[in-house]
């Protein structure tokens, strides 16, 4: 009986210790759509912060991208979201301001690293508030073949014309589809044809927030040009470019079957692992020798807390962190195509994320144009530029034709275009 | 101890029996049916839930932006209808009529084999399909190529004049093995004094089947009809996993199924309306119910007389 006693009052004393330990620890769940990503955040960015951070644990816990913003939605509004939560740009998470979700973090120390373009994409519309610290953006540009190119003899393009010579040899030389892309998913036609080329156009910011501001209309030259460039890119996209899906695009250029591809630095991981030729980059090509270049650059991916966290110190310990060189150091390195927002001087390894990178210094950076603000009613512009985006490669419509479309779209809801 | 004038007691099996039925279908099909159309009543705005009456209803059939979604989804859902009263139910009917002779061997797989895709899932089905007529990869060109005729064919699910009739088809091929198999359970349970006495009056072969056999199977075919009707005008999965939420080429293949789901979880940078998207499956829910009600009252009732 005593025995029996003893040993209950020990189990006891160990439980209880047990929890007085772990009562220490502060764990925080992050929520995510990067699943994809879990490795790395298990392996390297998280214990890299727990070293640093002792007394703190943290959780990647992600769901698959296309379901991410339902689950998050109902799990905040049934209280049981993690600490931390990665954030979309704009709208997105803006909502989830606006419904008092995500709290407040202008004020962190780690908000300083940081330019008012990075943090664009999760500020309110008047700048004053930011809610999601900014972790990583991604570049548009052409990926090429490099194999390609020295065996037909062409030179990376500078200007458009060159560009379009380029596309013609290799069209001309037959063993290779001159570029790869399809408009059977829409959204690559907008994202890495329209929003890639356009910023030349309309130059940047420039443009784009002239745009917001009413100034500028969707019919006007600069908007209709690179419908203009998408217009006569159909002819060199190779058989059946119709009916081709995104992966199929990633898989005709990593087989060697395609000398340029229009991309997006998240492809770089991809395609190193796949692609047994050598590859290079090329910024849009400029109308003219000379010009000024424009880069699309866009903030893509953040993290806020959640403003029902039961843990806010911890929490701001971490986006801190975030916001540190040795996080923009560490991510970027990671992920190579996935580039720091931060002001940090950020050292990569990845050759072709360098020269991806490098075009910062020489261009000026801009952010997709469909995305602040203007998607915010209905028609949605942003589906609609799939659908311009895709029919004018098709050839089903003309250049003007689609401006003018998406222009009356936007001035049924949008009232500076009314 | 009962004696005969005592009242009928309760049936208590047949609550039991019952019971656990009405709750399920309660729980998952009759309340959230009234929940979506009580939803579809109701906006937000500042994150306020507000009775709007039919407002919402105003604009999906009001407004041209949402009209002509509307009306573009309608008319797909009616081609996608025809193309598979036209080929897949007459299929079904010649495949069963051509499985119930008696004299066909490999009945039994021929039966398997045509009936397998149907439990198939519709991703496996949508994936399987855009790989076959890739015109990259798949084996569709290579095929035409072999026997002289690569002139005919074309990237199909990327042309918006082919994508819906070619994705109907790709639907008529999955689910032909239903009609199939529903006409054929009806062939079967017609009487063999039946086909004997026409064999009597000189009635065999094709002229039994069009003179006995199809007005006896007729009932049917009008239940094969209803169902494909429903289950066309709630389709979405193939759409989405073929040619995902935006149902391209330029909305070629969208459906109200795509278009609902759409509006109702968002797409892309559009945020999700559960009010509009309500509002879409309530009238979903109209159309197939004036369509089963047409059925009901006009075309079932008056075919009963002709039985028997």
């Amino acid at each position: 009986m005593t025995k029996l006693k003893l040993g209950g009052l020990f189990l006891a004393s160990t439980v209880l210790g047990g929890t007085a330990a772990f009562a220490q620890d502060v764990t925080l769940t992050i929520e995510s759509w990067r699943n994809d990503d879990l490795a790395i955040w298990q392996d390297k960015i998280i214990p890299a912060f727990e070293a640093e951070n002792p007394g703190i644990k943290v959780k990647f816990t992600p769901s698959a991208p296309a379901e991410y913003n339902a689950v998050l939605n109902s799990k905040l509004d049934a209280g049981s979201a993690g600490d931390l939560i990665t954030c979309r740009p704009f709208d997105a998470s803006l909502a989830l301001y606006d419904a008092g979700h995500l709290a407040d973090v202008s004020g962190l120390d780690g908000m300083a690293n940081f330019s008012p373009v990075a943090k664009s994409g999760w500020s309110t519309d008047d700048a004053s508030v930011q809610f999601c610290v900014p972790m990583a953006s991604v570049i548009h540009g052409f990926i090429y073949n490099k194999d390609a190119f020295a065996e037909v003899g062409v030179d990376v393009p500078s200007t458009e014309a060159e560009f379009f010579t380029v596309l013609e040899k290799i069209k001309a030389d037959g063993n290779y589809a001159p570029m790869t892309m399809g408009t059977n998913d829409q959204w690559e036609a907008a994202t890495m044809g329209y929003n890639n080329i356009g910023p030349n156009y309309w130059k940047g910011e420039e443009g784009r927030l002239a745009l917001i501001a009413g100034d500028q209309k969707l019919t006007d030259e600069a908007w209709v040009a690179p419908y203009r460039q998408l217009a006569k890119w159909g002819e060199y996209l190779g058989v059946g470019y119709e009916a081709q899906t995104y992966p199929d695009s990633q898989n005709i250029f990593t087989l060697g079957r395609a000398a340029i591809y229009p991309a997006g630095s998240w492809e770089i991981s991809g395609f190193n692992g796949l692609a047994d030729f050598e590859m290079g980059a090329f910024n849009p090509p400029v109308a003219s020798a000379g010009d000024e270049c424009y880069i699309s650059d866009h903030t893509d991916i953040a993290i806020g807390m959640n403003a029902k966290t039961e843990n806010p110190e911890a929490a701001k310990t971490f986006l801190n962190w975030v916001g540190s060189a040795e996080f923009a150091s560490l991510y970027a390195n990671s992920l190579p195509g996935f580039f720091s927002l931060s002001n940090h001087d950020v050292a990569m390894e990845d050759p072709l994320a360098q020269e991806f990178v490098s075009w910062r210094s020489k261009c000026k950076s801009s952010i997709r144009s469909t995305y602040q603000i203007l998607s915010r009613g209905t028609p949605n512009l942003e589906n609609d530029t799939w659908n311009a985006s895709v029919a004018v490669i098709r050839g089903n419509e003309t250049p003007e034709a689609a401006g003018k479309r998406l222009q009356e779209g936007l001035a049924s809801w949008y009232a500076p275009h009314q | 101890m009962s004696s005969p004038q005592r009242p009928p007691r309760i049936k208590w099996h047949v609550i039991v029996f019952l019971t656990p039925a009405v709750l399920v279908y309660t729980a998952v099909m009759i309340f959230p049916l009234f929940a979506t159309m009580r939803l579809s009543l109701f906006t937000e705005v500042e994150q306020q839930r507000m009775f709007v009456g039919l407002e919402n209803f105003k604009t999906l059939f009001g407004n041209t932006v949402w009209s002509t979604q509307f009306w573009n989804a309608l008319g797909n859902n009616f081609q996608f209808f025809i193309v598979h009263m036209l080929v897949q139910n007459p299929i079904g009917i010649a495949l069963a009529a051509i499985l119930s002779s008696p004299k066909l061997r490999f009945a039994g797989f021929y039966r398997s084999a045509i009936f397998i895709p149907t439990i198939l899932s519709f991703v496996i089905v949508g994936f399987a399909w855009k790989l076959i007529l890739s015109p990259i990869w798949g084996i569709a060109p290579s095929m035409l190529d072999a026997v002289g005729l690569k002139s005919l064919y074309a990237p199909w699910l990327g042309r918006e004049a082919y994508a819906l009739t070619t994705l109907s088809l790709v639907s008529v091929w999955q689910f032909v093995g239903i009609p199939m198999m529903l006409i054929y359970a009806a062939l079967l349970s017609i009487p063999e004094e039946i086909l004997e006495a026409g064999e009597c009056d000189g009635i065999t072969g094709m002229s039994a089947f069009w003179k006995i056999k199809l007005p006896l199977i007729l009932p049917s075919i009008g239940i094969i009809s209803i169902l494909t009707f429903v289950a066309n005008f709630n389709a979405f999965d193939l759409i989405y996993a073929a040619q995902g939420a935006l149902a391209g080429p330029n909305f070629s293949t969208d459906i109200l199924g795509t278009f609902m789901y759409r509006t109702f979880f968002g797409f892309q940078l559009q945020l999700g309306d559960p009010h509009m998207g309500s509002a879409i499956a309530s009238a979903m829910f109209a159309i197939i119910l004036i369509g089963v009600c047409i059925y009901l009252f006009g075309i079932q009732s008056r075919m009963r007389r002709y039985q028997f």
